[in-house]
């Protein structure tokens, strides 16, 4: 089956025809992601925003643990000020992904703009993932994951949104439980050594601790003093 | 306009910012290993201290009710390892049961 072309064929397919691992890579990633997507748009609901509203930061902000935090403080009966920053806070990785991809995507003006908006968790870890298959491998991973994850992401959102919104009395449902379950959720997976536990705990107690004392959003943004006095130090 | 219309563009200019932040300023302003390591544990504290708002507290009161039963629930899922749903469904069901019967 070899022929004097193959190389030059390889070479040339490579440019255009993306690997079917990176393809299922990201499509996997995509497809899951739109569980937490429903978990979100219902719990944008059940947290009191409208529809459109739990549409609009799936769209717009499109990052999940960002999304969670200003619906939950809010919810939480927190202002928008505390509501924001704690959202800012954990939106700061995206930046962070942004600095390791910038460098490898190489893109300016209104590409670096729809690069920009699709840098999460997941894209950013596909990409990484396929580090050993190339650069155009990572790209194509970096690219399908955020775009896959942005259509199903906000088809899912919607769907949470209409699901809540249909329930009438969320209590009745155990939506107001199904929302912390999903934060757990999402936090459960990064508590990984015993220092992330104790920090787990200790968060848990200075927001409770504090919740009668502060009005309510602080004693969450509070907490982010225990991450840095522990990362503080090396 | 209202505190969740601000919520949600505030939230929503700044998270774009960040992004885009990321892809224009230089690396070494990111890339000191302290910042890296408050980032990776600021989503633990803040995520926990969620949890426990939303499930044990109400306005500024400290309340235990059907969503701690639910979010119990939800723990023993995980440590079972339950995929997402599951965790989530479970936590759901148990707090609805005890909502609607008792």
């Amino acid at each position: 089956m070899s022929s004097p072309d193959n190389g030059y064929l390889r070479q040339n397919r490579r440019v255009s025809k993306v690997a079917s691992t990176t393809v299922r890579d990201s499509f996997s990633v995509s497809l899951t992601v739109g569980a937490y997507g429903v978990a979100f748009g219902a719990a944008s609901v059940a947290n009191g925003f409208s529809v459109l509203q739990s549409c609009l930061l799936s769209l717009l902000t499109f990052s999940g643990a960002s999304q969670f935090a200003v619906v939950g403080v809010m919810g939480a009966g927190g202002n928008p000020i505390s509501a924001i920053a704690t959202a800012s806070l954990l939106g700061v990785r995206n930046g962070l992904y942004g600095v390791i991809m910038a460098p490898r995507l190489k893109v300016r003006g209104i590409k670096r703009i729809v690069a920009a908006q699709i840098t999460i968790d997941e894209s950013t870890g596909v990409a990484l993932n396929q580090e050993s298959r190339g650069a155009d491998a990572m790209r194509h991973g970096f690219y399908l994951t955020g775009f896959g994850v942005f259509i199903f992401w906000n088809l899912f959102t919607l769907a949470g949104a209409l699901g809540a919104q249909a329930m009438g009395d969320i209590r009745a449902w155990g939506l107001d439980a199904a929302v912390p379950a999903a934060f757990l959720g999402l936090v459960w997976p990064r508590l990984l050594t015993h220092r992330d536990r104790i920090i787990a705990i200790s968060a848990v107690a200075l927001a409770l601790a504090l919740t009668p004392i502060l009005p309510a959003g602080l004693p969450i943004i509070a907490t982010a003093f225990i991450a840095i006095a522990v990362g503080f130090r090396p | 306009m209202s505190a969740l219309w601000i919520a949600t563009i505030g939230t929503s200019v700044i998270a774009f910012l960040l992004k885009y932040s990321g892809h224009s300023i230089p690396e070494r302003f990111l890339s000191n290993p302290k910042i890296q390591r408050i980032n990776a544990l600021i989503p633990i504290a803040l995520l926990s201290a969620l949890v426990a708002v939303q499930t044990i507290s109400e306005k500024s009161k400290l309340i235990i009710d059907h969503r701690l039963a639910g979010v119990g629930v939800a723990i023993i899922a995980l440590l079972l390892k339950a995929p997402f749903p599951v965790v989530v469904l479970s936590a759901a069901c148990t707090s609805a049961a005890i909502y609607n019967w008792f």
